[in-house]
């Protein structure tokens, strides 16, 4: 009688090993649901990068979210008036953690060429801002950009669990 | 050439301060006193026939030497006729003038304009507040001294709100 074979058990499923760190940071930074904050010109650049030319869904970026309670990164597109300040900060405070903010144009960088009276020198005097793109308005090669150095962001901080 | 400003100045010899035509572009300088009489004659006379107002807005002539200071500048259109008259009406500092909301509504808001960036008030106007500008800004930002680098954050680092 034959003697059966010493068969090692074998493992069917593929398995990787990771940090769990490393893994809600990969997760993260593909699944950002975008809150525009559109108040001017600046957001035709931002449809632009949005649709099917530049294609931010490439980068898991593709659903913006109108309320601030679904989404995790706000992109503040346009000037910001004094006036609407208040309502900028209360849009950041509604949203829920972890969230990042992205100021896009020199008018959210800085207050651009509207260095007057009405305008805010930059809205990281209201909020804290993660990612700053520049240009007037910036190319979508430049939106992308900005949306790339943002997950390299996501990806190697500590993530809040 | 209608000549609106001459048939203006003829109809109101006394209202009428000055006249002036440049490349078919046609003014006359009211007296405030005589603005409501002159717009209501402008709006419902057939031959000038304005019924739009294009739009109001005001000069400070505080570096040209103005007195009195401001000018509160009417524009008026006719789509029947197709023409254009500007009215100019002096206003002093702190002054007004009438308010032209009981003949012509878009005047609401263009006087409330004038009035946040200027500082020029209206007479008789509904509810004259601010209309740009957030209550609790201080001063008129049009006006030519106002310091060109004053900043009056709402919130945030030097806000004026608490």
């Amino acid at each position: 009688m034959e003697t059966a074979p010493n068969i090692v058990p074998q493992v069917n499923t593929g398995f990787v090993t990771s940090k769990l760190e490393e893994m809600i940071g990969w997760a993260r930074k593909f699944s950002i649901f975008q809150y525009p904050f559109v108040t001017a010109c600046c957001g035709m650049e931002y449809m632009a990068t949005a649709c099917a030319h530049y294609d931010v869904d490439r980068f898991g970026a593709g659903l913006p979210r109108f309320s601030p309670r679904q989404s995790d990164v706000l992109f503040v597109v346009g000037t910001i008036s004094h006036k609407l300040a208040p309502v900028l900060k209360q849009i950041y405070d509604q949203m829920a953690d972890p969230k990042w903010v992205v100021a896009f144009g020199v008018c959210t960088c800085t207050g651009g060429f509207y260095d007057n009276y009405s305008t805010v020198q930059g809205i990281d005097t209201l909020i804290p801002v993660d990612v700053y793109i520049p240009g007037c308005p910036p190319r979508p090669e430049n939106v992308l950009d900005g949306l790339m150095k943002l997950q390299e962001k996501m990806q190697k901080q500590k993530q809040a669990l | 050439m209608q000549e609106l400003h001459k048939k203006l100045k003829e109809k109101f010899p006394d209202d009428v301060l000055g006249t002036h035509e440049q490349h078919g572009d046609e003014t006359a300088i009211v007296k405030p006193s005589s603005l409501l009489k002159v717009a209501q004659f402008l709006r419902d006379d057939p031959e000038f026939a304005m019924n739009f107002l294009m739009d109001l807005t005001a000069v400070d002539g505080l570096r040209l030497g103005w007195n009195p200071r401001f000018q509160v500048v009417y524009h008026f259109f006719s789509y029947g006729k197709n023409h254009r008259l500007r009215i100019k009406v002096p206003a002093a500092d702190g002054g007004s003038v009438p308010s032209l909301t009981g003949l012509w509504a878009v005047a609401n808001w263009f006087e409330r304009e004038c009035w946040d960036l200027f500082g020029v008030k209206f007479d008789g106007h509904p509810d004259l507040r601010r209309i740009m500008m957030y209550d609790g800004f201080v001063g008129h930002p049009l006006r030519k001294d106002y310091p060109i680098n004053k900043r009056q954050p709402l919130i945030g680092p030097g806000a004026i709100a608490k």
